[in-house]
Order: structure tokens, then C-alpha cells, then sequence
């Protein structure tokens, strides 16, 4: 029978079916950073149970970190979130990658980094943006603590097979519009909700094209239109990309596993229960106006009139943002002024994403009265960077070269935005108050974020060429 | 996990949708190490408005939240189950929750019910036009009863039997020990180890 991809290595995890119940999953690879983890361990103790497989297991120190050091966290509480962390993984025998190591960053850009994730793998993290793995092909999606605990426990979870989506993406991107541009365009078209209840496969020509981190990009952001995974076929750009990686096979090894690995694209003939497209040659860059990620534009646009909207609640929760955010419909989205801007995140704090950025700023400087922090997503992305110069460049620009971690993507490290400041930032989430009380986030792509941090104002690479800094 | 069979409560009105996880308890929450007293963070930011619903005293020991589409989405922290149902939230009703948000709920005993938009906007109605309106909860029936009025929703036989039972499921996973060593002993070669 034809399976697609998702059906494939769901199917090669069942560990017991029953009717009537979920299936019960086996998990190859658990993920685990401070924040969602320390009840699970206490549940753990609890229950008089261990951590089932350590040599499965593995933990990192990324969203109460601080950016500006690695020696010091100056706030107590997350200090002893931290040190909970520490202690827990010693006493569990859970492997680590604390501050300062140099494996140590984002959980979704240090598993990557290292090989660790790998194409027809099951892999979970108490984080909602664990579905970037299904850049590679694998089934990976957040999970909540007591599933944690639950996957501690027993390396496997219960779960009810998910329908089937295939997200096409046809033609090409034009030049100056990048992955973030596309999936941000596309949970604009298919709004918050409009995968909920779904596995996603992205596919088509637009998608291929794509590097390992514009795949990641795409699929980290599955969860904000509501998907549980979003996956992309392994194809000859996963396997370089893994090739030679800590954890990638070896030897023999190597051509087992990228002969299992070729089997795994959809069937031809495999049916989705539904199908989306979207064509990639009519994108621009394109940014969030709102205070959901459904609530974007192309930076061509203006701020959209709420009445406009087809239902009331998408009308009444555009009047909100509208509020929230300081706008006023009819403005063109690149006359907004901002005051900060953000490189960074799970969502674009990889190489790519810095060279991207550099390539902007090189030559030119931040604006007067606008703070940049560039982020790298890891310790590794960071020494990569600095090995290309990436941060003279930054630095020169009058950009702030930090430290690897989530950083100003959520309010819980000393990362944040005041209240009433208005960001522009490649990172995942516009929340009211994600990256700070008050703040206001416009997401974007690195391109833009560098562009705007030139003008002060929401901005393309291509303004800068066509009228230079204003 | 307490068991749930049916349960009686007043409610709040929340007329918000897509009230993510981060409305319903912000980060600076998520530092703690405990599973208990997230009551305070709970839709922290907007209870700073005295004129957000939560202030209105006529809601008081209200144990129903009724809120619009997307409820829950974003973010995988279960704080926020625990913030709602630390806060005294037995059941939350709305069309539509972020996934991972959902099944946090159900597994710590905070039903999350699914009506539909019409429905949902009665309720919103009925509790504003007299806020002690009892909302009767009926997990054994898969029914929402209220001044006379009713609606059916759907629930997994499995969930529904587990909340019933306030089954461990770790524990129920665990009488499949059995399964997951076998499993373990057909994994191919070239498979990660951590360690």
C-alpha cells in the first residue's frame, strides 16, 4: 500500500496497537532543556522510577541563559532553574550540554548541529518548536511536561495517529525572499488554526530548493499554524548536510542507513486527507503586523482595516492587535519605526541566517536610536561565525555580538523588550508581551531584520539599494 | 489525576481568540521548579486591566472558562494547564485548542471541551446576562447542559475512559513493558546513542 512519508516512520514506531486505544510510539531521540523538565524528573523520583535510556537522552541550557556572558546568571530563580537542571541530568545520568560547553545553544539548533537528528526518526522535546527535525524527515513534535516524564519513563507515548496534510509549494522564490518569508506567507493563508489536528508534509519544487536551514526554518514554524509535525522528504541535500556530523552513521553504517533513508520519501499514489498549495514565485519579504503569526502582510502592504476581515473573531482579534501594537490602519507597513531588532532564534539563528544578515549589514551601519543583538542559535553557530568573520562584521555595524541562546525570542532571560518598544525580530512568535510586558514584535526574515536595522524602519534589502539608508 | 464524571460550575466569559499559551501565563512564570501555586501567573499581563473579566467580581468561584477559537495555542508549557487549574478551572469550553495545549489538559484533569462557535457564543450570552447561570459538565454523557439548553461534544472513548478513571499513564504504559523491550531489540545499528 502507498504510505507518505509521516505514515512511514509512524509505522516503523509502533511499539503496540490496540483497537480502540493510541497507538503507543517508541521515541528514538528525547531532547531536553531546563524549563519543562524539572517536575518530570520530580515525578520521576516520586514514582521510585529511572530514566529508561540515557544513551536516547540528551539536554541542553538555552532559554534562561544570558546572551552577554557565560559565567554568570544574575536572576536567582533562573539561576536555580538552571542548577535543577544540572543536578537532575547527574543524578539520572543524562547527558549535557551546560553554558559555556561548546555544544551548548537552542535545543532545536544544537541536536541538528551534531548529527543527532536524523531522517525517519521519532524525536520529542518538552518545546513546542521541536518540529524543526522534520526539516530532516523526522517525526518530531513538542510534547508537555507530563509527557516528559512520560517518555523518561518509558521511551515511548501514547499517540492517536494524526491526519495527513501535503503543503505544496510550486514555482521558485524570487531573489530576496527566503524561507521565513514563505512560511510566514503561507500561516497568513491558512491562519493559526488551519493545521490544526494535521501531520505536514511541505513539498514541491520551492521546498527542494531549499537548504537544510531554510528546510528547518519552515518546519520549525509548523506549530504556528497549528500542525503537530511538518516534514520534508530526505533528499541528496539532508544527506551532505548529515554526512560526517558527531552522530552521523559511519562506515557501513552510513550506507544502511542512507539506503533505509531513500525509502522513506511518499509513495507515489499515497493519498492526504488534505492538500494546500502555494506559489512560491508570487512571494515577497514578507512580515506580521498582528499579534498572532496569522497575522501577516507583504512588507508592500499597509496595516490592514480589522472591519475588513471575513468573520468577527478574526475581526475582533485584529482590532486588538491593531490596539496592542500601536497601528493605524492604512499605514504602510514600512513606514513603521522600530527600536530594536532581533537575529536570532530556533527559527533563524543558524549559519545561513548570520551570513545572511552580515551580507546586508556589511559596509553600512545600524540606524541612530536602534539596539541589534545578533544571536547565534549555538556555541558551534557562534565559532562558526567568528571563523568567517561574521561578527566583525556585525560589530562594525554597531550590532551587539552575543552569546548562543533563545535570547530575546521569549521574555525569560534578561533578553527582553521594554514596554511600548516595538521590535523587528526573526524569531517565531508576535504574542502580546512574547519578548517582553508590553513589547511589540514584528516578525520577519533575516534579510529584513538587517535591512530594517539599517533604515530604522521596516525594510527590504532591495530599499537599500534603490535609495540607500534614508 | 482526580477522576471527572460530571461537573456543575458557573463561568467566565473570555470573548478572546487565539489566547495563546504566553496570555495564559507568561514566561517569567515558567523560572519555577514546582508543579503547584501558578495561580498568580495565570493570564497575569491582562489581570493588570481592571476591566479584564477575571477582575469582575460577579465571576468569582467560577469554574468554567468559555473562550473563543484557538485557546492554547503556541508554546508546549504545561504551566498553563497547571495555572488554570491551580487558579480553581475544572473545564475550559471553546471551537478550537492548540493540540499540545489540549492534550496537557487531559492529561491532568482539566477538561477541554470543543462546541462550536454558536454554541460558545449562547454560553457567552447566558453567563452575561446572569453570571450565576450554572454550567452543568457531563464527561458520562459527552453533553454541556445550561438553563435548559444542551450541547453534545465529542471526546475520544480511550480519553474520556481515562479521565473517568484519573489513570496514571505512565502506569498504563507500563503494563506494556513487555512490548517496548522487544521493540528495543529490533532497532537498526545505525541508530543515535547519546551516550
Amino acid at each position: 500500500m502507498s504510505r507518505t512519508l509521516a505514515q512511514k516512520v509512524w509505522d516503523a514506531h509502533v511499539v503496540r496497537r490496540a483497537d480502540g486505544e493510541p497507538d503507543l510510539l517508541y521515541i528514538d531521540l528525547h531532547l531536553l532543556h531546563e524549563v519543562t523538565s524539572p517536575q518530570a524528573f520530580d515525578g520521576l523520583r516520586l514514582a521510585g522510577r529511572k530514566v529508561r535510556r540515557t544513551d536516547l537522552t540528551i539536554a541542553t541550557e538555552d532559554h534562561n541563559t544570558p546572551t552577554d556572558n557565560l559565567l554568570t546568571i544574575a536572576d536567582p530563580v533562573s539561576r536555580t532553574q538552571i542548577e535543577t537542571l544540572r543536578a537532575n541530568c547527574a543524578e539520572f545520568g543524562v547527558k549535557l550540554h551546560p553554558l559555556g560547553d561548546p555544544q551548548q545553544g537552542v535545543v532545536h539548533v544544537m541536536g541538528p548541529q551534531q548529527g543527532l537528528t536524523q531522517p525517519g526518526m521519532t524525536i520529542v522535546c518538552g518545546d513546542s518548536h521541536t518540529s524543526t527535525h522534520g526539516a530532516f524527515g523526522a517525526l518530531a513534535f513538542g510534547i508537555g511536561t507530563s509527557e516528559v516524564e512520560h517518555v523518561l519513563a518509558t521511551q515511548t507515548l501514547p499517540q492517536a495517529l494524526p491526519k495527513q496534510m501535503a503543503v505544496t509549494v510550486t514555482g521558485e522564490l524570487p531573489p530576496g525572499v527566503s524561507a521565513k518569508d514563505l512560511i510566514l506567507a503561507l500561516i497568513t493563508q491558512e491562519g493559526t488554526g488551519g493545521g490544526r489536528g494535521y501531520v505536514v508534509e511541505y513539498r514541491g519544487p520551492a521546498i527542494e530548493k531549499l537548504s537544510m536551514e531554510g528546510r528547518m526554518t519552515v518546519s520549525n514554524m509548523s506549530i504556528e499554524w497549528g500542525a503537530k509535525a511538518g516534514l520534508i522528504a530526505p533528499d541528496e541535500t539532508t544527506f551532505a548536510w548529515l554526512k560526517g556530523r558527531n552522530f552521523a552513521p559511519k562506515g557501513q553504517d552510513w550506507d544502511d542507513a542512507v539506503a533505509y533513508w531513500r525509502s522513506l520519501p511518499t509513495d507515489d499514489g499515497a493519498t492526504f486527507d488534505k492538500e494546500v498549495f502555494l506559489d512560491a514565485s508570487a512571494l515577497t519579504p514578507f512580515v506580521t503586523w498582528g499579534t498572532n503569526p496569522g497575522q501577516g502582510a507583504s512588507l508592500d502592504a499597509v496595516i490592514p482595516d480589522p472591519e475588513s476581515f471575513a468573520s468577527e473573531s478574526e475581526r475582533a482579534a485584529a482590532r486588538r492587535a491593531v490596539e496592542y501594537m500601536d497601528l493605524t490602519p492604512g499605514t504602510p507597513l514600512r513606514d513603521l519605526a522600530v527600536d530594536v531588532v532581533f537575529v536570532g532564534s530556533c527559527t533563524n539563528g543558524r549559519l545561513e541566517d548570520l551570513r545572511t544578515a552580515a551580507d546586508v549589514l556589511r559596509g553600512r551601519k545600524v540606524a541612530d536610536g536602534v539596539r541589534m543583538l545578533v544571536v547565534p542559535g549555538s556555541a558551534a553557530v557562534r565559532a562558526q561565525a567568528e571563523e568567517e568573520g561574521l561578527h566583525e562584521v556585525f560589530t562594525e555595524a554597531g550590532a551587539e555580538w552575543r552569546f548562543a541562546g533563545c535570547s530575546m525570542c521569549l521574555g525569560m532571560n534578561p533578553d527582553t523588550l521594554k514596554p511600548g518598544q516595538r521590535s523587528a525580530s526573526t524569531s517565531n512568535r508576535n504574542f502580546e508581551g512574547r519578548q517582553g510586558k508590553g513589547g511589540r514584535t514584528h516578525l520577519v526574515s533575516p534579510a529584513v531584520a538587517a535591512a530594517t536595522a539599517v533604515t530604522g524602519h521596516l525594510s527590504a534589502p532591495a530599499d537599500l539599494d534603490a535609495v540607500g539608508a534614508r | 489525576m482526580e477522576k471527572f464524571t460530571v461537573h456543575t460550575g458557573t463561568a467566565v466569559p473570555l470573548r478572546r481568540s487565539n489566547v495563546d499559551t504566553d496570555q495564559i501565563i507568561p514566561a517569567v512564570y515558567l523560572k519555577r521548579v514546582t508543579r503547584t501555586g501558578f495561580e498568580d501567573g495565570l493570564f497575569s499581563a491582562w489581570r493588570e486591566d481592571p476591566s479584564f473579566v477575571l477582575n469582575n467580581p460577579v465571576y468569582a468561584g467560577a469554574s468554567v472558562l468559555v473562550a473563543g477559537p484557538e485557546f492554547g495555542t503556541g508554546s508546549s508549557r504545561e504551566h498553563a494547564v497547571w495555572a488554570l487549574n491551580d487558579y480553581g478551572f475544572r473545564v475550559v469550553i471553546s471551537p478550537r485548542y492548540g493540540d499540545i495545549f489540549r492534550g496537557n489538559s487531559l492529561k491532568q484533569g482539566l477538561l477541554t471541551v470543543e462546541l462550536p462557535q454558536a454554541a460558545v457564543e449562547t454560553l457567552w450570552d447566558l453567563v452575561e446576562a446572569d453570571p450565576a447561570t450554572a454550567i452543568e459538565v457531563d464527561l458520562v454523557a459527552r453533553e454541556v447542559r445550561a438553563s435548559g439548553q444542551s450541547w453534545a461534544f465529542d471526546l475520544d472513548d480511550f480519553l474520556r475512559w481515562r479521565l473517568m478513571e484519573g489513570l496514571d499513564d505512565i502506569g498504563l504504559t507500563l503494563r506494556h513493558e513487555e512490548a517496548i523491550t522487544a521493540f528495543e531489540g529490533h532497532r537498526p545499528a545505525f541508530g543515535v546513542l547519546v551516550g
